[in-house]
């Protein structure tokens, strides 16, 4: 959420619903939503492949892949 | 030699016909260097950081802050340029010598009867590289004592300081208090953990200034900051700054449709070695590393309008004069509504690398709403990258007094025709507006050609 919050002050993304597409519904650009994914890739000391972008297009998504690959 | 020489309120664009000082950074004194942020000029568009031309002592400020001037209005008297500390030819610092604003030779510098000289305590200067740190971290810079040259703050400061306890402000907000000189220490955080938001900004402002920040007694060791009241900036509210946007928008855009004969030219460029190209070199680097297609796509603009450099400047007094570099404008939406073009400092001599950093800088800084003048001024040609949004292909509207505006619209997988097979390619529209007055299709024409090849050959980007 607070990497959200980072890239989209105005908004507020705990109304979203978590299968939204978090680009459409934020209005975020591609440089919006790499800082979204390097922000969250850097907290959650994780990986994050190009591959592994389609995941983070929604809240559930990237969630359940930080959940899936955060270092134990 | 001791030369008088003024520092007069900028052209900041071909729409803006006034300004107001938001800020000074110097005052009556202070020694300045050319290139040195001496003030931030509040246009109808954003808060500028304006340098100055000329190296010297500041003699005088003439114009208080929140004062709305027309361009070219004296704000500043700066005197003693020595020759040796001055490397620039004398005629290169009269500011209608300028290259960055053509325009400006139309606005000869007006004399105002000179302000009562009633400086205003200069808010901490800090370097941009400086602030950006401070956000990252958290630290409120107009609480740090700087340690460097005139009070300026420094890196090592802000590497130093606490963050605030309730240091969480969205860039947003900051950039509102800033503006409505409104104290984040005051300010009632709604957001989550107490985060300070925009709307706690606004409303803090509303209320009047709220209670004195614990580290008053610190403060009341430097000079008085200005009353909350006392920055009388137009246009501080949000709604009406959107407003003054979408007229300044509407000026040049309506200029630039009345004036410019635009002609319009479209090609459709295959990605596929390019993206391939980018996915490998992407590969293992860390998200912040990583380049996007965008900045490919800047490159090879910038690339090809070294190439063809009749798109590449300004038509001024019916006559095409030549930038002297790639400055590529590139035009960012704003959250909120509106737009604005700062310029990426010669793009086509940029690694790749570096190119996509300043464009993450220059993007964040327009959303914060600080900007240098140089940005605002010296763009050659613009591009914009409506695909992002996605839309297939965008038809732009020059922004006068640049002679040509590049489109790409997004990349999207069609079928495409390859050594007479049919093979699904990720595509990408790019188009061309360009004056007619200062070109022909022909010359569009084989811009757009080097374009497609560049973007065929990423490698040599």
């Amino acid at each position: 959420m607070t990497a959200l919050r980072q890239v989209a002050p105005d908004m507020d993304p705990a109304a979203l619903p978590r299968d939204a597409d978090i680009r459409d519904a934020l209005e975020l650009d591609s440089l919006d939503f790499l800082t979204y994914v390097q922000t969250l890739s850097e907290s959650g000391g994780c990986r994050i492949e190009e591959d592994d972008y389609p995941a983070f297009a929604t809240i559930a998504g990237g969630a359940d892949f930080l959940a899936a690959h955060a270092r134990a | 030699m001791n030369e008088r020489a003024e520092f007069v309120m900028p052209s900041l664009g071909a729409d803006m016909e006034s300004g107001t000082v938001a800020e000074w950074l110097v005052k009556p004194g202070d020694r300045i260097r050319r290139g040195d942020v001496v003030a931030v000029i509040d246009t109808d568009k954003a808060m500028i950081e304006v340098e100055s031309f000329h190296t010297g002592t500041v003699e005088s400020l003439l114009v208080g802050t929140g004062r709305r001037v027309p361009v070219g209005t004296a704000l500043a008297v700066i005197t003693g340029a020595p020759p040796a500390a001055e490397p620039v030819s004398p005629e290169a610092v009269s500011p209608e010598a300028v290259p960055a604003s053509p325009e400006k030779r139309a606005a000869r510098p007006r004399r105002l009867p000179s302000a009562p000289g009633a400086p205003h305590a200069p808010a901490p200067v800090a370097s941009p590289l400086v602030r950006h740190l401070a956000e990252q971290r958290g630290v409120d810079i107009a609480r740090l004592r700087g340690t460097g040259p005139q009070g300026r703050v420094t890196r090592a400061d802000v590497e130093h300081a606490e963050p605030a306890p309730e240091a969480r402000v969205s860039p947003l907000a900051r950039g509102l208090a800033a503006r409505l000189g409104v104290d984040l220490a005051g300010v009632h955080g709604t957001g989550r953990g107490g985060a300070i938001r925009a709307q706690d900004v606004r409303e803090a402002a509303e209320r009047g200034a709220g209670p004195p920040p614990p580290e008053a007694v610190e403060e009341a060791a430097r000079p008085p900051a200005e009353p909350a009241g006392a920055r009388a900036v137009p246009g501080a509210d949000q709604e009406r700054r959107r407003e003054a946007m979408r007229q300044a928008i509407a000026r040049a855009m309506a200029r630039s449709k009345r004036e410019i004969p635009h002609y319009y030219l479209s090609t459709t460029v295959d990605l596929t070695r390019a993206l391939a190209w980018l996915r490998e070199r992407n590969h293992d680097l860390p998200v912040s590393r990583r380049l996007l297609p965008a900045a490919l796509l800047l490159k090879a603009a910038a690339r090809a309008a070294a190439e063809v450099p009749r798109l590449n400047g300004f038509w001024v007094d019916d006559a095409f004069v030549p930038g002297e570099a790639v400055h590529l404008g590139v035009a960012i939406s704003l959250r909120g509504g509106g737009l604005i073009a700062p310029a990426l400092h010669d793009a086509a001599r940029l690694e790749l690398e570096d190119l996509m950093a300043a464009l993450k800088d220059l993007v964040a800084r327009a959303r914060a709403g600080r900007l240098r003048g140089a940005e605002m001024t010296e763009a050659t040609i613009t591009v914009t990258n409506l695909g992002d949004q996605g839309v297939e292909a965008v038809h732009g509207v020059i922004y006068p007094p640049q002679v040509a505006l590049v489109g790409f619209g997004k990349i999207v997988d069609r079928p495409w025709a390859v050594d007479g097979l049919l093979g699904v390619r990720p595509l990408v529209t790019c188009t061309l507006a360009a004056d007619h007055r200062a070109t022909d299709g022909y010359t569009g024409g084989r811009f757009l050609g080097i374009l497609g090849r560049l973007l065929d050959r990423p490698e040599t980007l």
